[in-house]
């Protein structure tokens, strides 16, 4: 596994110049220059919608540029696919699916790497990499029952078994607890002090300015700046992100209320799924006028949570689940909606709207209850609604004919959320509600919870990221391994122990498991 | 008795073996995420193929490579509108059973009663010799030692070979295949092809083999077990011979029944092996968790790679 | 030059009208070339087979009488089909309300009351319905795929009634012949349109007509099967109840289905023989899809399909091809119009080369 190869110390790892990407309706690169030298850890910054991802993947062969050269170690080449890529020695981390849930780790692995790698010297690779990065992966474990964590760890063995000089890691953070961060973050120096260059994808500054060498900023598929993180403020990176300063919203004082609007008991269910989790003695109560966060890395149980809240799964034990006193844990998300209880859910396209449907429609989808009349929509109210929701949220679109899926994350989030606080929910509860939106649509629908909460709704929200929930909860919650720690109220607590609380308590199989993995990455 | 014994389990291999290759092939259509309901359509017009070419030359392999052709053939249209231009599985495949139905009575017409003089097989000859079993396994076709043949490379395929490992990889997550470097629109070309040419030679063996005789819609719905077959194996292929051997039996039980002077109508006797299809699909299919673990988790869902 | 293959900004309303009319377009090219082959003039071919037998009354009532049954059944599919249930036992379901409705017909045509045919017409919805029910009980209940459930039937319904004629229903004045006796003037649909076959079962399928409109168009259950169809996801979210789709789907296009099989028992047949549709159940999937599922597209292809069987008796008549030439191009009209349905959501691009060669 040599590192240094036959570049000259003056060549960069990889430069780009001039690349373009349109694709129908948006420009996702417009000439956008980035360079990296070896061993460097480079971060491509930037909002949702920016271009980043497109940028990732032109690197990395999935995506063809419209126009632009890319030069690696200084040779003009390019890149058609991800063997291409591989073969260069260019190696990608992904966010999402990247690793085949019905295989073991070994497979996994094996189906990476080029050739036909027996097992056994595979084996003995992978426990080599693995203790010398202290990754612990256990290469017989089936992925699906692997935590987030440990799936990351074994994309990143992967990558590493390539032998790449550079490795591109998208997002990676947002699925892991604060120490594991740092753990990653350990194992990422470490690669760079061996030579490795590392691209690294992110929209959190205060990660970038801890790890990273070198910045290039994105906005609206354009560099809009490169810098030295370390010689910058977050405000000032901000302002090379979004080209304004970070717009500010107003705290409310919070509401003392005693009145309980939506309480949870005792909800403990198994999972029909067999890739997913059971929540354990789950208990909470959200009062009115309050906000209380819950938080977590994704794949704890959230999913599942927000099932039995919504009413997409229904529970036996009537008393569970009490909308403003009344017993609701046995009905649909229908009779919970009338009852004053209204859902964002985390996936905007194909769950809180219909991407081919036009916003219209997109109405019509939970808010049926007043545009229905004998059975016959009424087009002139949904009509009506549509464009109070578009004008009242500030959506932009085509007009109340636009398909969902034309709108930008930030406003079809817009809409969605217009859409729920229109019917006035004594209620309100949301998944991730600025995931993949940009930051001014981000800071308006932070802003339009609070405003409900001070209109006396009680507002829960799940989010991965802790900054959003100390920025607008009351109380935060943790869920882990399908259980729920007890709310604290925010002033009493810090991300230190919110994260601390993150990482779960073991299980007993768990605690057998990790010592197993921990006996493999120090066999050699 | 033994001889009794023997003649119904080569009645069963024999009834069976049109199943094995159709559900067989649609296995590994199927693990590589391609739903194709056009198997009967394949089916049929592999049989009419095969029939023809055999009416004229005499020669059943002649036949069978002709039949793989066609239902290749269909399986390459169905390939080019459903993985390269994405279009809906499920309407694609009900449109390929439709017209390989229409194609195939079209072109059959003219051999519709025509029957074929069955050629002694050279194999039969060769085991014929075997004592006591032998004159029984001399009445196998060649084609159902073939059959075997296939399920022990599309076992091994798929339990111990890296190729194996790929198919299921695309099956499973063709965007992360994608990404690691596999070409999945050529796997799932190379899948769906494959699928063809077995439906094709499964419609081969019912006309030319099973039956001798040409009629209208001759495979009877086999191609539509078949698929159910792959379900109720859960995309396994040692349980899919077991289900094809299971219907071959309950297809028998109609000749043993009428053997026996059992007074049942032999429509019900004839119905008996799509109430089976029925019944295991509703005995498999209830366990759900059983079928999201075994089930290819992109079945159906077109792909395509981002440019 | 490179081709591209990309989704467009927003599904293109053009493609979405234009679609059907290609697939009909390419399928008459292909059919000219047919008759050429055929050593034919492909012009007066055509003619002689699509426009001649509109050209009198009893062609236009032969021509309604076959697009009737297809329009009806189609618009149940089409409930269905909107919300991704795929119902492809149509055949069995119109066999089983032939079972239903003849049962009653056999017993009571000799009353002559005037009660009779709307009893028949109820047990014919009923029968149909009662053997869709099947799939839609297996599929809600233990998770079994209707397609396979309610295909498998078909053969079942087939079986049913080939026992039937063959046996208890045989007409003992029949010469043995497999066929019930003839149905009393009290089983039988009133002709509507002098010197035709054309009964009053048409009427049936224009109120299918209307009724879909107005659900598939503007009811909230219609919507809900939409958008059940379109994103499951957001139809759970939505509480929308998939069995309910389920239930509301088999059960309506099964009852279309049986309603089919009626009209044609007491209407042009007026016998009950072991093969009574000549696979209107399978030609309907094609004009569901032809019609692009909605009630007025339907009515049109229907009407273009009903055309299609009738000059595929013509042809059986005139150039001695077999009646399944007609099986054989409803087959390529469908592979056709699902194929030009891609272009409402993609389009081909002709790009330039990039201009940097391989390294």
């Amino acid at each position: 596994m040599t590192r240094d190869g036959d570049e000259g110390p003056s060549a960069n790892r990889l430069e780009l110049a001039g690349i373009c990407k349109a694709y129908p309706g948006t420009i996702a690169n417009d000439r956008v220059d980035l360079k990296v030298r070896p061993g460097e850890i480079h971060a491509v910054l930037g909002e949702n919608g920016a271009g980043k991802s497109t940028l990732m993947k032109i690197i990395y062969g999935l995506v063809r540029p419209d126009a632009g050269e890319v030069a690696w170690n200084g040779t003009p080449v390019r890149i058609r696919s991800p063997r291409d890529a591989q073969a260069l020695g260019i190696g990608m981390v992904m966010q999402h699916f990247s690793l085949f849930e019905t295989l073991t780790a070994a497979q996994n692995i094996s189906l990476a790497l080029a050739g036909r790698p027996d097992i056994d010297s595979l084996s003995a690779q992978v426990a080599e990499v693995s203790a010398r990065y202290g990754l612990p992966v256990n290469p017989t474990r089936l992925v699906h029952t692997m935590s987030v964590g440990e799936r990351q760890r074994v994309e990143i063995v992967r990558c590493l078994l390539q032998s790449p000089r550079l490795i591109i890691m998208d997002e990676p953070t947002s699925v892991l607890s604060p120490p594991a961060v740092e753990q990653l973050f350990g194992t990422l120096r470490q690669l760079a002090a061996e030579g490795c260059s590392i691209l690294y994808i992110s929209h959190k500054l205060e990660e970038i300015r801890a790890l990273c060498d070198t910045a290039t900023v994105l906005r609206n598929g354009r560099v809009s700046g490169v810098c030295t993180p370390r010689d910058e403020t977050p405000a000032s990176l901000a302002r090379l992100m979004i080209g304004a300063e970070l717009p500010s919203f107003s705290r409310r004082v919070p509401a003392a209320s005693a009145r309980p609007l939506l309480s949870l008991e005792a909800i403990s269910t198994r999972s029909d799924d067999p890739f997913g989790v059971s929540l354990a003695d789950i208990d909470l109560t959200v009062h009115a006028g309050e906000i209380v966060g819950i938080a977590g890395v994704s794949g704890n149980g959230q999913k599942e949570l927000m099932e039995v809240v919504s009413g997409e799964r229904r529970l036996a034990a009537r008393q569970a689940v009490r909308i403003d006193g009344v017993a609701a844990a046995h009905l649909g998300p229908r009779e919970r909606r009338a009852m004053g209880l209204c859902f964002v859910p985390e996936e905007r396209l194909g769950r809180g709207a219909v991407p081919s449907l036009p916003l219209s429609e997109n109405a019509l989808l939970t808010a049926g209850s007043g545009l229905v009349r004998h059975g016959l929509v009424q087009l002139g109210k949904v009509e009506a609604f549509a464009r109070r929701c578009i004008a009242d949220y500030k959506v932009k679109c085509g007009g109340t004919g636009a398909p969902a899926s034309s709108l930008s994350g930030g406003n079809l989030q817009k809409f969605i959320v217009g859409r729920e606080l229109l019917q006035k929910p004594k209620v309100f509860v949301v998944a991730q509600p600025t995931w993949g939106v940009d930051v001014g649509s981000a800071v308006f629908i932070r802003q339009a919870m609070l405003d409900l909460a001070e209109s006396g709704a009680a507002v829960l929200v799940v989010s991965e990221e802790l900054s959003e929930l100390f920025e607008i909860a009351d109380r935060i919650a943790v869920i882990a391994g399908g259980r729920l720690s007890p709310p604290r109220p925010t002033g009493e607590t810090d991300a230190t122990e919110i994260g601390l609380a993150m990482t779960g308590r073991p299980t007993a199989t768990e605690t057998a498991v990790h010592a197993m993995e921990m006996r493999l990455a120090t066999r050699v | 008795m033994i001889d009794q014994l023997l003649s119904i389990l080569v009645a069963t291999l024999v009834a069976g073996t049109p199943l094995v290759y159709a559900a067989l092939g649609e296995l590994v259509v199927e693990r590589s995420g391609v739903l194709n309901l056009g198997v009967e359509g394949m089916m049929l017009t592999g049989a009419i193929v095969a029939f023809a070419v055999v009416a004229a030359t005499g020669n059943v392999w002649l036949g069978t490579g002709a039949a793989m052709l066609a239902g290749m053939a269909l399986s390459l249209v169905f390939a080019v509108l459903a993985i390269s231009l994405q279009a809906n599985q499920v309407a694609i495949g009900l449109a390929l059973a439709i017209f390989g139905t229409g194609l195939s009575a079209f072109l059959g017409q003219a051999y519709v009663g025509t029957a074929l003089v069955a050629e002694p097989s050279a194999l039969g000859g060769l085991v014929a010799g075997l004592p006591l079993v032998g004159p029984s396994l001399a009445r196998l076709h060649p084609l159902v030692y073939l059959s075997w043949l296939l399920f022990a490379g599309v076992w091994y395929l798929c339990r111990r070979t890296r190729a194996g490992l790929v198919l299921q990889a695309v099956g499973e997550a063709p965007a992360a295949a994608f990404a690691i470097g596999y070409p999945v629109i050529a796997i799932r070309y190379a899948a769906t092809l494959f699928g063809g040419a077995m439906a094709g030679v499964a419609g081969a063996y019912v006309s030319v083999v099973y039956a001798a005789l040409w009629t209208e819609g001759i495979t009877a719905g086999r191609g539509w077990i078949g698929l159910a077959l792959v379900v109720f194996a859960t995309w396994r292929p040692e349980r899919v011979m077991l289900g094809a051997y299971l219907f071959g039996g309950v297809s028998m039980l109609q000749l043993f029944a009428q053997g026996q002077g059992v007074a049942v109508p032999t429509e019900l006797m004839t119905a008996l092996p799509y109430l089976a299809t029925i019944l295991v699909l509703v005995l498999i299919s209830r366990d759900s968790t059983l079928i999201r673990l075994n089930v290819p988790a992109s079945l159906g869902k077109p792909f395509r790679a981002e440019t | 030059m490179r081709l591209v293959f990309e989704r467009r900004a927003a599904p293109s309303r053009l493609m979405a009208w234009l679609s059907p009319v290609i697939a009909v377009g390419v399928t008459l090219v292909l059919m000219l070339a047919l008759f050429a082959l055929a050593g034919r003039d492909p012009l007066a071919s055509l003619q002689a087979f699509m426009l001649t037998p509109l050209e009198s009354t009893w062609g236009i009532g032969e021509w309604l009488l076959k697009s009737a049954p297809l329009i009806l059944i189609a618009v149940g599919l089409a409930v269905g089909f909107r919300a991704g249930v795929w119902n492809i036992g149509a055949e069995g379901q119109l066999i089983v309300g032939i079972i239903f409705g003849g049962a009653l017909a056999l017993k009571f045509s000799a009353s002559g009351s005037p009660l009779l045919l709307p009893a028949i017409i109820l047990a014919g919805a009923a029968g149909g319905a009662f053997w869709a029910a099947i799939p839609a009980l297996l599929r809600t209940r233990f998770n079994a795929n209707e397609i396979l459930v309610s295909l498998m039937l078909n053969y079942v319904a087939q079986l049913w009634l080939t026992y039937l004629v063959f046996g208890p229903w045989r007409d003992p004045a029949g010469f043995n012949a497999p066929q019930s006796e003839p149905l009393g003037q009290a089983a039988l649909f009133p002709v509507v349109l002098e010197g035709s076959r054309l009964n009053a079962s048409v009427f049936l399928a224009l109120a299918a007509l209307v009724l879909g409109w107005v659900f598939l168009n503007r009811s909230y259950a219609g919507f809900q099967l939409r958008v059940i169809g379109l994103a499951e996801g957001a139809a759970r979210y939505a509480g929308f109840s998939v069995n309910r789709a389920v239930w509301i789907s088999l059960l309506a296009s099964g009852a279309a289905a049986g309603l089919a099989g009626v009209g044609e028992m007491s209407g042009p047949i007026g016998q009950i023989f072991p093969t009574m549709s000549p696979g209107y159940g399978f030609a309907a999937i094609i004009v569901a899809f032809l019609g692009r599922l909605s009630a007025v597209g339907i009515a049109f292809a229907g009407l273009l399909m009903g055309l299609l069987f009738l000059s595929g008796d013509a042809a059986q008549l005139e150039f001695g091809w077999p009646a399944s030439i007609t099986a054989l191009f409803q087959g390529l009209m469908l592979f056709l119009v699902v194929a030009a349905d891609v272009f409402i959501t993609y389009r081909i691009r002709l790009l330039p080369r990039l201009p940097r060669s391989a390294p």
